[in-house]
């Protein structure tokens, strides 16, 4: 006999502590993956506790449960679609009235609720006096005090949950909107009453409220129904705008009538997060320490990260050697080698800087600061077509795209995260100063630093301009609303930290690590093939494909190798000096590749310069690509990044080479 | 007295509420979030480029726009 299974969903604002508890419960048993056709991300775990399987969903967290935004419809068609057997709504003490209003919607679903009392402690702190036993009586609802970030309470809401599941009854309570809005309700109720189809899978009374505040999402539900046509003829002859704010009005009347019976709040004039704030957003040292900050989280993302790359990569190298030194035919020892490890070798070397990364989002997140964040930069991102949230993924850019765009997760609003995931390759990640430095190095003698510097500009310029640009044609209208919570600082939980980093280092490794991998043994085809022929020569079908590209690159100042090289960029863009001393047959020695490049005739330093444009924009590498399909969730935007930015980079280095020689370079 | 529009507000202001004129989703949000009539709120500070501003209502902080604030009427408390 198996345990008897209790479905349990966890709701709650965001910042409430939803994820340390849903940590505490489940600890290390949970599965990360996705909402069904969406990029919000599920998360369920299992606790066995007194012979129960209770089983936990994570709702994304959420204000409210209207179709505002993509979370808030995952969260409530849950409740509504799967029934969950209880809904524990996570309330933060010390924050009772907006907390509350999600309850007043969580209670129109009609569905078993308890309420996690999370951070009594803050609250009781502080000098607020809570009433337990009236909030439960008012509400209909066991009330657990817990604090998550401690264990405390955790034993006490699962008993609640069995005991819930135990108990029959059906413990319900709704608010009531007045006259006026109660007697629309009633009619539009009874005219979907008429439909035994929708009476059966929705609770009508939510859904006539809803309807009458004009929820798009709720009338698609209604759309098929054969009372849509009463529906919609009786909404058209009402204000629906007006009942909106009527109705969270009166949400808001019912709170405040509520929250005097079960709390007394002291107020402090200035809390310590106040005084905190007073620093870190002042006027004039805001700035400067949020870059300082900045500053710091990407030099131990990227720097910090630095030696475990290395031994990763020399770990491969290693590999690469031993493993298919014995083998034979030739060729398998090659797939083996370059190939196959060569491309989980790659796949992993980016493995540290997003553990890091992560882990410092989640700390940056937990202690309230990124929010700050967001509220310092807006202004300024704002005027470019972005999120004030969009400034960190721009920022990692610098370090690596792969990560960075990974990093854009904290963007809520669709578009701005596709924008913004879209203009990231823009940004000169580490990898192409490489390519940078020995072309600068070989033409621009004392320019060089110069010359490095315009690139990194270029690049910034070009993600800017492409932000805009995008804004005005296929991801069109306004940045989304900054409407947003700032939440008091709190020391970040070091569990919640670390589970944030697993999970997405992890998730990485799964869904981007298989498109790379398969990226990189498609090139090692290309380099190896037709079978006999050097690795990645001229006879090669990579050079082949040089070739046959070099006279659209003509124009561009390009010659084959140049072209070729650009190719094997693909898998990543260091690679590009790697092949040209390949093909200039000099293997890895960068005196020797410079002095090369210096004397072949068909490099001047104009092309030079319009190959390092090129390298900068076009098109991201393998494992950026796979990371934009894996975040936006289709294939469409990672070849759309690919074309977009080789037309880009050739229309720029055309400029650059052909503007060149007629200003007489 | 006169209605005047939340971003005129200056750090320490108390204001109440009287008419949320923000049209499309952030009007959604701005109710859900307790910028509804009525509601009283608190000017706590501009961010450090001027935009967005800092409020305090229903007992916690909230940050928006001035493009939203100076949608959403108020009535100041002296």
């Amino acid at each position: 006999m198996g345990n008897t299974k209790i479905r349990v969903a966890l709701a709650g604002n965001p910042n409430v502590g939803k994820t340390t508890l849903f940590n505490a419960i489940t600890g290390s048993r949970q599965h990360v993956g996705n909402w069904p056709g969406v990029t919000v991300e599920k998360k369920t775990g299992v606790k066995t506790y007194r012979g129960y399987d209770i089983e936990i969903t994570d709702l994304p967290g959420t204000y409210s449960l209207t179709a505002y935004s993509m979370d808030e419809i995952v969260a409530r068609d849950y409740i509504i679609e799967e029934k969950p057997d209880i809904v524990i709504q996570i309330v933060d003490a010390s924050n009772l009235e907006r907390n509350l209003y999600l309850t007043t919607q969580l209670m129109e679903l009609e569905t078993e609720m308890i309420i996690a009392l999370n951070m009594c402690d803050l609250a009781l702190e502080r000098g607020d006096k809570l009433y337990i036993d009236r909030m439960q009586e008012i509400l209909a609802a066991p009330i657990v005090q817990t604090v998550a970030s401690r264990d405390i309470g955790i034993d006490e809401l699962l008993d609640r949950v069995i005991e819930q599941k135990q108990d029959d009854k059906y413990h319900g309570r709704e608010i009531g909107y007045g006259d006026v809005i109660e007697s629309k309700v009633l009619e539009i109720e009874k005219i979907l009453l008429t439909d035994p189809s929708l009476q059966k899978k929705y609770p009508l009374r939510w859904m006539s409220i809803r309807l009458l505040e004009g929820d798009g999402n709720v009338k698609a539900k209604v759309e098929k129904s054969p009372v849509s046509k009463a529906i919609n003829q009786l909404l058209a002859s009402i204000d629906q705008e007006e009942y909106e704010a009527e109705i969270a009005d009166k949400r808001y009347v019912a709170i405040n009538a509520i929250f005097p019976q079960i709390c007394t709040r002291c107020n402090v004039r200035l809390t310590k997060s106040d005084m905190i704030d007073r620093v870190l957003t002042n006027k004039y040292l805001g700035i400067p320490i949020f870059l300082a900050l900045m500053w710091g989280a990407f030099e131990l993302t990227f720097a910090f990260a630095t030696p475990f790359t290395d031994m990763i990569e020399r770990v491969f190298v290693w590999l690469a050697v031993n493993v298919s030194s014995g083998l034979e035919p030739q060729w398998l020892a090659s797939l083996i080698g370059d190939g196959i490890i060569g491309g989980v070798g790659a796949v992993l070397t980016f493995v540290p800087n997003i553990f890091i990364l992560f882990f410092l989002l989640s700390l940056l997140e937990g202690s309230g600061y990124l929010a700050r964040a967001a509220f310092i930069m807006d202004r300024l991102m704002y005027k470019i077509g972005m999120h004030g949230k969009s400034f960190i993924p721009l920022l990692m850019g610098f370090g690596c795209n792969v990560p960075a765009i990974m990093a854009a997760r904290s963007i809520e609003d669709e578009k701005d995260r596709l924008i913004t995931i879209l203009v990231v390759p823009f940004v000169s990640c580490g990898a192409r100063l490489p390519i940078y430095i020995l072309l600068a190095g070989a033409f621009f003698g004392r320019q060089a630093g110069t010359v490095v510097f315009f690139m990194y500009v270029l690049g910034i310029v070009v993600a800017v301009i492409s932000a805009k640009l995008l804004r005005s044609t296929i991801v069109k209208g306004k940045p989304a609303p900054f409407i947003m919570e700032m939440p008091p600082y709190r020391v970040p939980t070091l569990r919640t930290s670390i589970v944030h980093m697993w999970d997405n280092g992890a998730m990485y490794i799964k869904k981007a690590g298989t498109i790379i991998l398969l990226g990189v043994v498609i090139i090692w085809s290309l380099a190896s093939f037709p079978w006999g022929i050097e690795y990645g020569s001229e006879g090669s079908y990579v050079g082949m494909i040089g070739h046959f590209f070099a006279p659209l690159l003509e124009p561009l100042g390009f010659d084959w190798k140049m072209t070729v090289a650009l190719v094997f960029g693909l898998v990543a863009k260091e690679i590009v000096v790697a092949s040209m001393g390949v093909l200039y047959g000099v293997g890895d020695n960068p005196a020797a590749l410079t002095t090369s490049l210096i004397a072949d005739p068909s490099i001047t330093a104009l092309s030079a310069l319009s190959l390092m444009v090129f390298s900068l924009l076009y098109m991201p590498c393998v494992a950026t690509l796979g990371v934009i399909k894996k975040e936006t969730g289709s294939w469409k935007w990672a070849i759309f990044a690919l074309i977009y930015g080789i037309v880009v980079a050739w229309l720029i280095a055309f400029l650059v080479y052909q503007g060149g020689k007629l200003l007489g370079y | 007295m006169s209605e005047i529009t939340l971003d005129t507000l200056k750090p320490g202001d108390m204001a109440r509420i009287t008419k949320v004129r923000v049209k499309g989703p952030a009007r959604r949000k701005l109710l859900d979030m307790g910028m509804v009539a009525g509601s009283e709120v608190e000017l706590v500070r501009k961010a450090p480029l001027g935009d967005p501003i800092e409020f305090q209502i229903k007992g916690y902080h909230l940050s928006i726009r001035k493009e939203e604030a100076s949608q959403i009427f108020v009535q100041k408390i002296e």
